[in-house]
């Protein structure tokens, strides 16, 4: 190993608890001076909170932090920005309505006789920008520029206010290849300057290429720290889940598709997704595939209601029905897993069990209450049959995992013995082994005769379940791929083709 | 489950407990209750009746906050509903009839508010204020501008009257509490609820439908208004447009608080509000009985609700329950696990012991 003896920072003996979990048990941590260090582990495992807890977001409950040989003991990541640590988000935490320059320097601007020295600080913008290689104009608004871009400012910011330690908490969430690869050079010449980096990421590709070194961490405990020149992703992901994975088995050619349950002729709403035809029978699955904002998810409110469609016709079972809100269309049997968890899947301060059996309570009316013994018993059933780990039914659900918020969210409408399941991004921001489960479960329900329609951007995830793959592109549909058509290749195609929609 | 509620409204009860404890410090006599002239009287007697008003208000309050919302308007509507009240009786009308019309007022203007909240989703602290603002100047011109007293005996009744020895106000807030607790806890009412004022997107698309729960809280707080309008009006034997209910909205947001309740919405209990109510109603009495000047009163009232929003703080909440675990950081969890096991053991047994 080529890394100094001496660690930028140590953590040892991080312990953080919640009422009725322990998130973080007795873990230590050494960043080196230059090393991308990558946190793995599940989702549940605990990188968020240890990132919190060295960042002052939380207070950790026991356990010692030292900075380049210093105790600290940081109240809120703005206290650990000023210490030396920068945190960045996947979520760009900027101001989208501000210049460049202002989001690079809010709160430390250049000051001359008392006002903002706007030409100093264009200037310097310019120059630290540059150092990243990035050559924009710093006086544009940020939200004139590319998620990546803003994502590298963020990171400007970030290194010139802290400047020992950087963590990048999965910031490649929401890129495309070329802006990965501006990303990690940045990284890169991050690492060369004596930064050190912590990568958190689900894509154990990138962890590959960029990392030096990785602590793997699982139900708040460390399982180990390696050096990944030395091993294999399959003995990472080994550590990861505590057990072997099986290769997720292809088995597309074996679905028997039923009678057609829903048609929608010229169904679609202005402005929102262009009008287009569907026929979804029982036991197959329709996948969508496109790029972000190309009307994936607009496909899916339509159909369920939420934004209702104002032209086109839409018959269940041959009798024609009205989706004028998701209230109707969960009457009809359809159930919709909504891409944006927090804001539109969970209740976060009601129960696990409450939120489990919500919609099948809302569908039977308030005036026949699903009894308490009885909403056990279904919550009980699906933690069980998704392997949703929690430490009690009565938790608030926000205290979950982003997986097994998801697999409650899919438990809900399990729990209406739906028709018409539509999962929008099933799999997004979810570890390797609720994904491989998420999988197996879609399979599983359409062997059961269930139609389902799935939105993702994971197109290898896509063309292991769906029947047929519905391809969109600036919110029409482009092209509709089925049985040996459907590859990775042929979406790929589709989606970059011009004039795709004459095929 | 019966557990569950009393950890709940535990801290309340504390509270309510020693506040009436300095009760009794300040006035020895504080408990004693006589019977005299088919009636009850007693310092604890007072307490319920003349909290009645705020203990009704508080009960639909309860199910307004629960829904992230607020109910400024229930001082006005209760000017509102004496009015009608008083002048029904004074036209002629009997007893019953006046209520009626009184509370189908309530009615009426817990519907503007639901509507205005629900359908056209105008903030609940505007909507509302439209009706704290235009209410009284309704009432006013029901009562044509001037107090507009009554004799009939039935209505007063409402108010001033005993039944089974105990004051009619008692009976109709006690009732009215335990009817709003027994049918939203009885029903998915509570919960579907709580689930809107938590999140209401998420719950619109798992198939709620929070415009007609909306509507339906404002409804409910309307008709409490309306009732705790009528006592007023029957205690005093009179609607007086100016000073009915006034200010009284914010006592009623302010038991709903000391009831433990968050103005964010979500979890609420409507018997945690009520003993806000009697703690508000305690306190008064205490400032009375003690001689003290009334002023102390809105400071007392201030500083209870700074200790209890200290207790329901997040910070002091993780630090009790840090307290309660008490288990060291690095206890191996075999330790832990033997600990728990015990301790379920212990409960089992007592359970059994406590059934045999």
């Amino acid at each position: 190993m080529s890394m100094t003896p001496e660690p930028v920072l140590q953590a040892t003996g991080i312990s953080k608890f919640f009422p009725g979990a322990i998130a973080l048990d007795d873990v230590s941590l050494s960043l080196y001076p230059g090393e991308v260090h990558a946190l793995l582990g599940e989702n549940g495992a605990g990188k968020s909170t240890l990132i919190k807890c060295l960042t002052g977001a939380y207070k950790r409950d026991a356990g010692t932090i030292l900075l380049a040989g210093q105790e600290i003991n940081p109240r809120d990541p703005q206290d650990s920005l000023a210490l030396g640590i920068g945190t960045v988000y996947q979520e760009v935490n900027l101001l989208s309505n501000m210049t460049v320059a202002e989001n690079l320097f809010l709160g430390w601007q250049p000051m001359r006789h008392g006002m903002i020295d706007n030409r100093v600080m264009l200037k310097r913008s310019k120059e630290i920008l540059s150092g990243f290689g990035l050559d924009i104009d710093p006086s544009l608004l940020l939200s004139s520029y590319s998620i990546a871009i803003q994502q590298v400012v963020a990171i400007a910011r970030a290194v010139e206010l802290a400047g020992k330690v950087l963590i990048l908490d999965e910031p490649t969430a929401s890129l495309d290849r070329e802006e990965i690869d501006l990303l990690f050079s940045v990284v890169r010449k991050l690492t060369e300057r004596g930064l050190a980096v912590v990568f958190i990421t689900h894509f154990l590709d990138q962890v590959f290429e960029i990392s030096d070194r990785a602590t793997i961490l699982r139900n708040g405990r460390i399982v180990g720290t390696r050096v990944l020149a030395d091993v294999t992703q399959t003995e990472i992901v080994t550590m990861m889940l505590g057990r072997e994975l099986e290769e997720a088995k292809k088995e597309r050619g074996k679905a028997v598709i039923g009678e057609t349950i829903l048609e929608l002729k010229s169904y679609g709403r202005r402005g929102t997704i262009e009008p287009f035809d569907m026929i979804l029978h029982k036991g197959e699955v329709i996948g969508l595939a496109g790029l972000l904002g190309s009307g994936r998810s607009e496909t899916a409110g339509v159909i369920f209601g939420s934004t209702p469609a104002d032209q086109g016709t839409a018959s269940l079972n041959g009798k024609p029905i009205k989706l004028d809100n998701p209230r109707s269309a969960i009457h009809l049997g359809f159930g919709l897993c909504p891409e944006d968890r927090k804001t539109d899947g969970i209740v976060g301060d009601l129960s696990v069990r409450e939120n489990i059996i919500l919609s099948l309570q809302a569908r039977r009316g308030w005036m026949r209450p699903i009894t308490r013994a009885k909403a056990e018993k279904i919550a009980e059933d699906y933690v069980k049959k998704l392997d949703i780990r929690l430490a009690s039914l009565d938790m608030p659900i926000r205290l979950l995992s982003g997986g097994n918020q998801q697999k409650a969210l899919l438990a809900r409408w399990l729990a209406t013995e739906p028709d018409i399941l539509i999962l929008d991004e099933p799999t997004r921001g979810i570890d390797v082994g609720a994904h491989a489960e998420i999988i197996e479960l879609i399979q599983t329900l359409r062997a059961q005769g269930m139609a389902l329609i799935v939105a993702s951007s994971e197109l290898e995830e896509l063309i292991t379940y769906s029947s047929r793959i519905v391809v969109l592109r600036d919110r029409r549909q482009v092209r509709e791929l089925r049985g040996d058509e459907i590859s990775i290749g042929a979406i790929v195609r589709s989606i970059a083709e011009e004039g795709g929609a004459q095929q | 489950m019966m557990s569950d509620t009393l950890r709940r409204i535990a801290p309340q009860l504390v509270i309510l407990a020693v506040v009436i404890l300095l009760n009794f410090i300040v006035f020895p006599g504080f408990f004693s209750i006589e019977f005299q002239n088919g009636r009850l009287f007693g310092n604890i007697i007072d307490v319920l009746n003349r909290g009645a008003p705020v203990a009704l208000l508080a009960t639909g309050m309860t199910l307004v906050i629960a829904t992230k919302g607020i109910d400024l308007s229930v001082g006005a509507v209760m000017a509102i509903a004496g009015a009608v009240a008083a002048s029904v009786v004074t036209a002629g009308g009997g007893w019953v009839p006046a209520l009626l019309a009184a509370l189908a007022a309530g009615l009426a203007c817990g519907s503007w508010n639901g509507i205005l909240v629900a359908i056209f989703r105008v903030q609940p602290i505007v909507a509302t204020l439209v009706l704290m603002v235009a209410g009284r100047g309704i009432a006013q011109l029901i009562t044509e501008g001037k107090i507009m007293t009554f004799i009939n005996p039935g209505l007063i009744h409402l108010g001033a009257g005993t039944i089974l020895g105990v004051p009619t106000p008692v009976w109709i807030w006690i009732i009215m509490g335990c009817l709003v607790t027994y049918v939203v806890r009885r029903t998915a009412l509570g919960m579907l609820i709580e689930a809107i004022g938590i999140n209401e997107t998420s719950s619109r698309l798992a198939g709620i439908n929070s415009r007609v729960l909306l509507v339906a809280v404002y409804l409910v707080t309307g008709f409490c208004a309306a009732l705790a309008g009528v006592v007023v009006a029957a205690d005093i034997k009179g609607a007086d447009a100016n000073n009915a209910g006034l200010w009284m909205e914010l006592d009623a947001i302010l038991a709903v608080v000391i009831g433990g309740n968050s103005l964010l919405g979500g979890r609420f209990s409507i018997v945690a509000s009520l003993l806000g109510a009697l703690i508000i109603q305690s306190v008064n009495s205490v400032i009375l009985l003690s001689g003290m000047p009334p002023e102390f009163n809105l400071v007392i009232k201030a500083l209870l609700i700074i200790v209890i929003l200290f207790i329901q703080s997040p910070t002091v909440q993780h630090a009790i329950y840090l307290f309660r675990a008490s288990t060291p950081p690095h206890a191996p969890t075999e330790e832990r696990a033997e600990k728990s096991a015990e301790k379920s053991h212990k409960n089992n047994q007592t359970a059994r012991e406590s059934l045999s």
